[in-house]
């Protein structure tokens, strides 16, 4: 596992991926930060907290694009499925290559915190809140990722279709409320990963939501194992 | 030097150390594999050979644990390849056809995660500048794999493949794409690995098989139509005992000649190549061995041999008949074999 992580991790910077996806973090969210909190001279950074999931939003899916998706097409998943590593192993090493890259970024971010720091009082506890919730949150966004690297060979099919799912999840809060039959209503909102983002934001750690997250990471890891383990028997 | 330490010494009791049973690989309604058994003794190289598409690389896949079998089992070692995976695999270095090479990594940095990966515990620097060497990379060590040339990219595809100096040895067409001069090189590297482990190696070309094989497994859609060595392979399926002689008269008078030997199964008058010679295909009863009076016949009758040799079949020709013999055939000389 170590290995395959360390490789990945390395491979997001021998790839422009990994500098584009840093880069562009730090552009948006910059900007962001800057006609937001700085503009209105405001210490309230919920603001600049909901702009950068949608950077992430629009980021996340170049990070996992590729994952499995190009060891199938250049035909190096020989090596790894021949080596004495179990599938799990190469899956989850992938999976914290991604979230390191993430985690980049969000180290990166705390400057604009710190920034507040500097000259006012923010909130403490939303802000540790919300740095929870975008691990959680964002960690069950990039298992859903791979786990869509995993079904096809190619690394834009991989993006689009991410993307697109992301985007669907994202909005699913949104999408629930035009159900009007109760039990679509609460499945929809059940599948929103986004709502319970918000009782981060308020600085509330809930222990059911903090499961739900997990959960959501650790299943679609399983799936991502058992579409390889398949793929043997195909 | 660099060989010392690589050919350490593994037992060679002669046992098998990789079993096939009964393989069986479908895809869909497609059998691809049907009903392999092989065993491949400790310490031999094993020549895989059939047609394209008669599913060597699949039985390679199957025998690394890269895809499952439909039905049978392998073990390498007495390890069940998929129950007991990572002993299993460690026992195996597997180059498949297209070498599995990051691209945008440089040969030590590829060798160095293949060395992590398969959790070598030998000394890393010492390990893998001792594999460079017996692949002779050394001098490419640190350039982008992208940028090699196919031979090198195929070397550093074998170098990968002995890390962690496995006992087993999977090597499916290791010298397509290369030059005549590289093909000689690699052959020569697989012959010297090939000396105190177990090779399996896939090809088509019939040279490489003669060149350094023990033995030859020949399959065919999905079957195994012949396997032993070759010296038997062609005594078996070639017919025993024919032979093409040349003798300096005419067609008549050599043939009264060969009529006056007793125990001719056949004679058969071939042509006539040079001025004043004859060609002849000659053919004896159950296991004699008549060259002598043949010789001493003709000596006798003052008409000069000038060729005299056996027709014994190449392996091109045992090749040719074993895959295209019809079905029923093939069974039969499966089970004789």
């Amino acid at each position: 596992m170590k290995a395959i992580f360390k490789k990945e991790l390395k491979g997001y910077f021998l790839s422009p991926i990994g500098y584009i996806f840093v880069g562009v973090f730090m552009l948006l969210s910059a900007m962001f930060f800057l006609t937001g909190p700085i503009a209105y001279q405001v210490a309230d950074i919920s603001l600049l907290f909901s702009k950068i999931n949608i950077v992430y939003l629009f980021l996340v899916s170049i990070l996992t694009m590729r994952l499995l998706a190009e060891e199938k097409n250049k035909k190096t998943d020989q090596l790894l499925l021949t080596a004495p590593v179990s599938i799990p192993e190469i899956v989850v090493g992938k999976y914290l290559a991604a979230m390191s890259v993430f985690g980049i970024t969000l180290a990166v971010s705390l400057v604009f915190p710190i920034t507040l720091f500097l000259f006012g009082q923010p909130p403490v506890g939303e802000m540790i809140g919300s740095y929870v919730g975008f691990i959680l949150l964002w960690g069950a966004f990039v298992a859903i990722g791979v786990f869509i690297s995993s079904l096809t060979e190619n690394q834009m099919i991989s993006a689009v279709a991410t993307f697109g799912v992301l985007l669907l999840v994202y909005f699913m809060e949104w999408i629930a409320g035009n159900f009007s039959n109760p039990i679509l209503f609460t499945v929809a909102q059940w599948l929103s990963l986004l709502n319970r983002f918000y009782d981060f934001q308020n600085g509330i750690l809930n222990i059911t939501n903090i499961i739900y997250y997990l959960s959501v990471i650790f299943v679609f890891l399983f799936l991502t194992v058992r579409v390889i383990e398949k793929r043997r028997y195909s | 030097m660099e060989m010392e330490n690589y050919n350490k010494v593994h037992p060679t009791d002669g046992d098998a150390v990789i079993e096939i049973h009964d393989l069986t690989k479908k895809y869909g309604s497609k059998k691809v594999l049907d009903g392999i058994n092989l065993k491949v003794k400790r310490g031999e190289i094993m020549g895989f050979l059939g047609p394209n598409g008669a599913g060597k690389s699949t039985t390679m896949n199957i025998l690394t644990g890269y895809i499952s079998a439909t039905e049978g089992c392998v073990t390498v070692d007495g390890e069940d390849i998929l129950e007991n995976q990572k002993v299993a695999k460690k026992k195996i270095g597997y180059l498949p056809e297209n070498p599995p090479l990051y691209l945008d990594m440089t040969v030590k940095e590829y060798l160095g995660f293949v060395y992590e990966l398969k959790k070598v515990k030998k000394e890393k620097i010492k390990h893998l500048s001792e594999i460079m060497e017996v692949v002779k990379i050394n001098h490419v060590a640190d350039r982008m794999i992208k940028n090699l040339s196919k031979g090198y990219k195929q070397r550093v595809g074998l170098a990968q493949a002995l890390i962690g100096d496995p006992e087993v040895l999977i090597l499916d067409e290791p010298t397509v794409g290369l030059d005549p001069q590289q093909i000689i090189e690699i052959r020569n590297v697989i012959k010297t690995l090939g000396e105190n482990r177990t090779v399996i190696l896939s090809t088509h070309i019939l040279q490489e098989v003669t060149a350094i094989c023990d033995r030859v497994t020949i399959i065919n859609k999905g079957k195994i139509v012949a396997m032993d060595t070759l010296e038997n392979l062609s005594a078996s399926i070639g017919e025993k005992g024919k032979y093409l002689i040349r003798a300096c008269a005419e067609k008549e008078v050599a043939e009264k000649i060969l009529q006056s030997v007793d125990g001719m199964k056949s004679i058969h008058y071939l042509k006539t190549l040079e001025e004043g010679t004859s060609d002849f295909v000659i053919a004896f009863c159950d296991n004699l061995d008549l060259r002598a009076e043949i010789f001493n016949a003709f000596a006798k009758a003052e008409v000069p041999l000038i060729e005299f040799k056996s027709l014994e079949l190449t392996l091109e020709e045992i090749f040719i008949k074993v895959t295209t013999q019809p079905k029923e055939e093939a069974k039969e000389n499966e089970s004789d074999i």
